[in-house]
């Protein structure tokens, strides 16, 4: 990737993203949907819009993903 | 001894809800909101377990980003368990069964995790707030001045913007995560805002600023292909 499309991508927003308080308040939602190998994005484009752009709800979703698929790996 | 009220409240949920819970989460449920003393502080240590579980393993997956290390971690992950746990008995009525109970309950956990781990940030900063340090913004941007006329021209685009486009709220945050990279869990702790009201003028400034840099023909619009 070179300067030009790094700057773009840092800038890019995406209109549909929810925000922060949206994508907090159906987390456990999407990620259930993911573990059980459902579209979460699919079903919920804005909050995955909002995961890729936001680096601490984000971080949140990968640490709840981590959670409970390490659980189901485990049993 | 009698149940507390939010314990009765909870079994009627759990009752009216069972056709959406799975049998774990209407388990969970039961037992938790049991007016059995017994079976209800069993249901309440398995929880608490859990959470203390998920919040170690938690606070070690996001050590290489938190000044906070060793033994303090390990306190940051109990707290985070008992302050989750508290969090999940008071709002056990609020659990409409849209997801696994579980997944309900560690999301309180994470989310304790992330913000005690912000709070801690500012004990020890590697930055002040306010340091303005313009000269990184190069870096944050992936842009070497030093390199190409036309990125010094841009750096000075996005700069006029946030001088003349942004108000000195917007200003201040802009410049605290984009030019001095504060981490943006650790500014809302700071400033007592909610992590959305900073997200969001980090969106209208980056949007304001891409406008700008298309408008003077550094970027392209939205679609457009750059040949």
């Amino acid at each position: 990737m070179n300067e030009r499309e790094m700057l773009d991508r840092f800038l890019r927003t995406d209109p549909r993203d929810v925000g922060c308080t949206e994508a907090i308040s159906v987390l456990h939602v999407y990620v259930d949907l993911i573990a059980a190998g459902r579209d979460a994005a699919g079903r919920y484009p804005g909050v995955a819009a909002h995961l890729a752009a936001c680096g601490p709800c984000g971080d949140d979703f990968a640490g709840l993903l981590a959670a409970v698929t390490s659980e189901q790996a485990e049993t | 001894m009698a149940a507390p009220p939010r314990y009765h409240e909870a079994v009627q949920l759990a009752g009216s809800a069972t056709r959406e819970l799975d049998e774990e989460s209407a388990s969970w449920l039961r037992r938790l909101a049991s007016a059995a003393s017994a079976e209800r502080h069993a249901a309440e240590r398995e929880l608490h377990d859990r959470l203390l579980r998920i919040a170690l393993t938690e606070v070690r997956r996001r050590s290489a980003s938190t000044p906070v290390t060793g033994p303090e971690l390990d306190d940051v992950a109990h707290q985070a368990a008992g302050d989750a746990m508290l969090a999940i008995l008071a709002k056990l009525t609020q659990f409409r069964g849209d997801s696994r109970f579980i997944t309900w309950a560690y999301r309180f956990v994470i989310l304790e995790v992330s913000s005690k781990l912000g709070r801690h940030y500012w004990r020890n900063p590697p930055v002040a707030l306010d340091a303005a340090q313009w000269e990184r913004l190069p870096d944050r941007l992936g842009l070497d001045p030093h390199q190409q006329a036309e990125a010094a021209a841009i750096l000075a685009e996005v700069r006029h913007v946030v001088d003349t486009e942004l108000s000195d709220h917007q200003r201040r945050i802009f410049i605290a995560i984009v030019v001095d990279g504060i981490p943006l869990n650790a500014l809302a702790e700071k400033l007592d805002l909610q992590r959305n009201a900073i997200y969001k003028v980090i969106f209208d400034a980056r949007r304001k600023i891409r406008r700008a840099l298309v408008a003077k023909g550094y970027l392209d619009e939205p679609g457009a292909g750059r040949r």
